[in-house]
């Protein structure tokens, strides 16, 4: 092994800021050559985002901060300038082409050709089974990659940087959607590119894995560098890497509600839900409740289930397979579709604003009408003066910032854009309203509005249940909340006794250690 | 006149309105039109078209006489467009539109001409042929699955070789007078008149009376709701500007040969459409399912059902669309509605529809088509050879869809 001192790569003082927010503040970075290095911290914390900086996704300039390779400042401006230098990243969602065979995906883009300039497939085909050999995959180079399962996908992609000559290998949550098979077969073949020379450089969750596997740690919170450990030292443990994650205080971020839980609203019990493609359950007997005047959080990692939780009880809108009960207000009901879990009382506020909440191209009364349209209705016929009357009343108590109603959403901030989503949920007077990530994405005085339109709902005797990934967040706006990893309720904990320590551990549960 | 009352109380409202309207720029015109670029936009276009072709044609293309001939001669592709607009604004497409025109002119055609049954036999069998060849496009598309464009696109051949069977390969005619009326015939002095139809121009006025009657109550709601409206001046001058249109069109129909048949069915048409997108759950469900299919999803709507019936109205127009072209052209022919799907496309995307769906009118689809109709005719009655007209009116789509993404980006980027 070459000398433990020579990085390959730094990052110094990284500073990236999008408008209105700084994803990276003075970010450092340093691996060491031949090592595993892991990167650790909260959803949004900046890895993504560091990463993507790494990797020239974000071109040289559009960010402060030095990087160095082997020693030498490098200007990527793109994907292509840090993979021709051997740096490859490898992201949580797969970027295979479902239709072509495992070679042709190997070589795309860098196509081994023949001479003309034709392909030269026999040579293709040769490569890709010795490049599938190096990874240990026993698959023909001529399957369709679609014909794979995630864990063989994430082989092929292995393989793929092999092929590109990898000497700095990033990987974004490899493990996140493997089970524990291919998650232990993945974590070998790591040690073993370790072993060959090729650096690792690997985003995780999974603290157990990281623990077993890194060589190093770089603990990331809310965009800076909290700090960097070393496993040979013995500093790196679990609990030293989740302080480092989340410690930040709870300010007085949060108004103040006097919590008076009435009646239970809505429960679930042992619900199950396949995954629409894939044969493993995402959510795994799940059992929980809500009362009238309460907000209840649903706290986990990324790929624990959660939003796939929220959207399967509204209406079945994710997953197949789908088993379990639901009530509301104790009598069971069947919502199979969304018309239903509207008529039942359910109203979702997707995390997704953009893609799965709003029409952007309409203006904020059709929005706010969307879902509640009938009841502006007589026999299929829109009062549309009434629909002005409702969507000026929201503008108002919503304190939604534009000049008119008229106004199209896609124009509005992100904060105003989730209040409209808000009001238009609650034009369909919902019982309970499922918040998933209600502020992700909003600057810091649109998120106190919306806390206290929270507040205010749950005063009025509504029932909500909050999908967060800040845990700071969930612990000064719920009554209870529920850890939720790899699909199972891990705990239940009263917002009293919660802390982020406690609740980092539940989420970080494994599925054996489940009861 | 009914408007007086209220626009007398409506004043002194109204210009507080407008005054709060200026704050966000609504009544200023230059703002005004700026902002409606795209919406005037294309009634400028027409006005200048129309213009253009007045004074290559000597004034021959406003003659009264002319202006009957386009009303007949283009009446059912707006027909067809008022449906693939609402298609379009689903986010679909619909190729098959000409063969069902085909079909279903045959259908009536065998019906009327070669069994011999009464005219409006031959109308309820060409309306059921429609509407069971809308439900085959909705199934395929909205409970399969299958992207609109290969469902018509099949459609298209389908109906086309259907057509052909129907008619055993000839063509059939003459239909009976009565159904030759549907598409050929006139409402005329049915008041008297002299040297001109009184009822055309009775028609006329009542159109506008009406276009009056509801500008005055839906400013009169806005104001009452305290949103915007433009100054009162403006509003007026509008009023009198689309009214003076109409009596003017309809006084040179009155010097030709009264009000066709075809035109008041193409009115009614365009008020109920225009009604069933702006006013209803389901024309809301269209826009919320073109602007955003999984928000709509999300929403509650029921997104299949919603397709189903749009493929269902597009077969049932295509079916009124046949029965005109049928009876205007005394007969049906294997060859009938050939290309008609792509003049129907084009004018709804001249008329302003997005290919990304969620937006579009029906107004301006109707604008659209008359853009192309009155180029066409201005092109015939100059004697321009049949191939340039197809590359105008090719280069004019192009244009017009150019500048709508044009328009797009510039307001994508100043977000």
């Amino acid at each position: 092994m070459v000398s433990t001192d020579d990085n390959i790569l730094e990052m110094r003082r990284i500073t990236k800021t999008f408008p209105g927010v700084a994803a990276l503040q003075d970010v450092t970075l340093a691996v060491r050559r031949g090592e595993i290095h892991a990167i650790c911290g909260e959803n949004g914390a900046g890895k993504s985002t560091l990463m993507k900086v790494l990797s020239g996704v974000y071109p040289s300039g559009s960010y402060d901060g030095e990087i160095l390779l082997d020693g030498e400042p490098v200007h990527f401006r793109g994907i292509r300038d840090s993979e021709q230098r051997g740096i490859v990243i490898i992201h949580q969602e797969l970027a295979l082409v479902p239709y072509l065979s495992i070679a042709e995906n190997i070589f795309l883009g860098n196509e081994q050709r023949g001479p003309g300039g034709l392909i030269d497939w026999n040579r293709s085909n040769a490569e890709a089974a010795k490049l599938l050999a190096s990874v240990g995959l026993a698959e023909n180079p001529v399957t369709p990659v679609v014909q794979l399962g995630v864990g063989k996908q994430q082989l092929v992609e292995i393989a793929k940087a092999i092929s590109k000559k990898v000497r700095l290998l990033i990987l974004d949550e490899p493990t996140a959607a493997l089970n524990d098979v291919d998650s232990a077969h993945l974590l070998n073949l790591m040690r073993r590119l370790r072993d060959e020379g090729i650096t690792c450089i690997m985003i995780s969750h999974k603290l157990n894995e990281i623990t077993s596997i890194a060589d190093s740690t770089t603990v990331l919170r809310d965009g800076r560098t909290v700090e960097r450990l070393e496993m040979a030292s013995g500093e790196m443990t679990q609990e030293r890497i989740i302080r480092g994650m989340v410690g930040r205080d709870i300010n007085s971020f949060y108004p103040e509600r006097v919590s008076t839980p009435g009646e239970e609203v809505l429960r679930i019990e042992d619900w199950s839900v396949r995954h629409p493609t894939q044969d493993r359950l995402v959510v795994d007997g799940a059992s929980l409740n809500v009362r009238a005047g309460e907000v209840v959080g649903i706290a986990g990692l990324m790929g624990a289930g959660r939003t796939e939780l929220a959207m399967s009880v509204f209406g079945r809108s994710y997953g197949r397979d789908i088993t379990g009960r639901l009530f509301v207000h104790g009598r069971e009901v069947r919502a199979r579709t969304v018309a239903e879990a509207i008529g039942n009382g359910i109203a979702y506020a997707t995390e997704d604003r953009k893609r799965f909440g709003l029409n952007l191209i309409e203006d904020i009364r059709r929005n706010v009408s969307a879902a509640g349209l009938r009841r502006l209705a007589r026999l299929g016929w829109v009062n549309d003066n009434e629909e002005i009357k409702v969507a000026e009343s929201s503008r108002r108590d919503m304190n939604i910032k534009a000049p008119s109603v008229m106004s199209v959403v896609g124009k509005l901030s992100g904060g105003n854009q989730q209040k409209v989503v808000l009001s238009k949920w609650l034009f369909t007077d919902p019982e309970v309203l499922i918040l998933d990530e209600p502020t992700r994405g909003i600057d810091v005085g649109a998120k106190f509005e919306i806390y206290t339109i929270i507040n205010r709902l749950v005063a009025d005797g509504k029932a909500v249940i909050m999908i967060s990934s800040e845990l700071p967040e969930l612990l000064g706006m719920c009554d209870r909340i529920y850890t939720l990893s790899a699909g199972r309720i891990t705990g239940e904990v009263p917002v009293a006794e919660a802390t982020q320590e406690k609740l980092m551990e539940l989420m970080a549960k494994d599925k054996e250690s489940v009861g | 006149m009914t408007s007086t009352k209220p626009s007398s109380t409506d004043r002194k409202s109204a210009e507080s309105a407008s005054a709060a309207a200026l704050h966000v720029g609504t009544s200023d015109p230059r703002t005004l039109i700026l902002n409606n670029l795209r919406q005037s936009g294309i009634f400028v276009a027409l006005v200048v078209i129309v213009a253009l072709f007045a004074f290559l044609t000597d004034g021959l293309s406003l003659s009264p006489g002319n202006i009957t001939n386009i009303v007949l001669q283009y009446s059912y592709i707006l027909v067809l467009a008022i449906g693939m607009v609402i298609v379009i604004i689903g986010g679909h497409i619909d190729l098959s539109v000409g063969s069902v025109v085909a079909l279903t002119g045959a259908v009536s055609a065998v019906v009327v001409i070669r069994q011999g049954q009464p005219w409006w036999v031959g109308v309820l069998a060409a309306l059921a042929v429609g509407l069971a060849v809308g439900a085959w496009h909705g199934f395929w598309v909205a409970y399969v699955g299958i992207p609109a464009f290969i469902v018509t696109l099949a459609g298209m051949l389908l109906f086309r070789g259907l057509t052909l069977r129907v008619l055993d390969n000839i063509s059939l005619s003459p239909f009976p007078a009565e159904y030759n009326r549907i598409a050929a015939g006139f409402l005329n002095g049915l008041i008297g008149g002299d040297g001109y139809d009184a009822f055309t121009l009775l028609i006329g006025g009542i159109a506008v009376a009406g276009y009056v009657v509801s500008g005055f109550r839906t400013r009169a709601a806005r104001v009452r709701y305290q949103q915007p409206v433009e100054s009162f001046a403006l509003f007026v001058a509008r009023l009198a500007l689309v009214g003076a249109v109409v009596m003017w069109f309809a006084w040179q129909l009155a010097h030709a040969r009264g009000l066709p048949i075809v035109l008041i069915i193409l009115a009614a048409l365009v008020l109920v459409y225009g009604l069933l997108t702006r006013r209803t759950v389901f024309g809301r469900q269209v826009y919320a399912i073109g602007g955003n299919l999984s928000a709509a999803m999300l929403s509650g709507v029921k997104v299949r059902t919603v397709n189903f019936w749009i493929f269902v109205n597009m077969g049932f127009l295509s079916a009124v669309a046949g029965i005109i072209f049928s009876s205007r052209s005394n007969g049906a022919q294997p060859a009938a509605g050939n290309m008609f799907e792509l003049d129907a496309i084009a004018a709804a995307f001249i008329g302003g529809a997005a290919v990304t769906g969620g937006v579009g009118t029906v107004v301006g689809a109707m604008v659209g088509g008359l853009i192309m109709a009155v180029m066409s005719n201005g092109m015939q009655l100059m004697g321009v050879d049949q191939s340039l007209q197809s590359v105008v009116k090719g280069l004019v789509l192009l244009v017009a869809v150019a500048f709508d993404v044009y328009n797009k980006r510039r307001a994508g980027a100043s977000r």
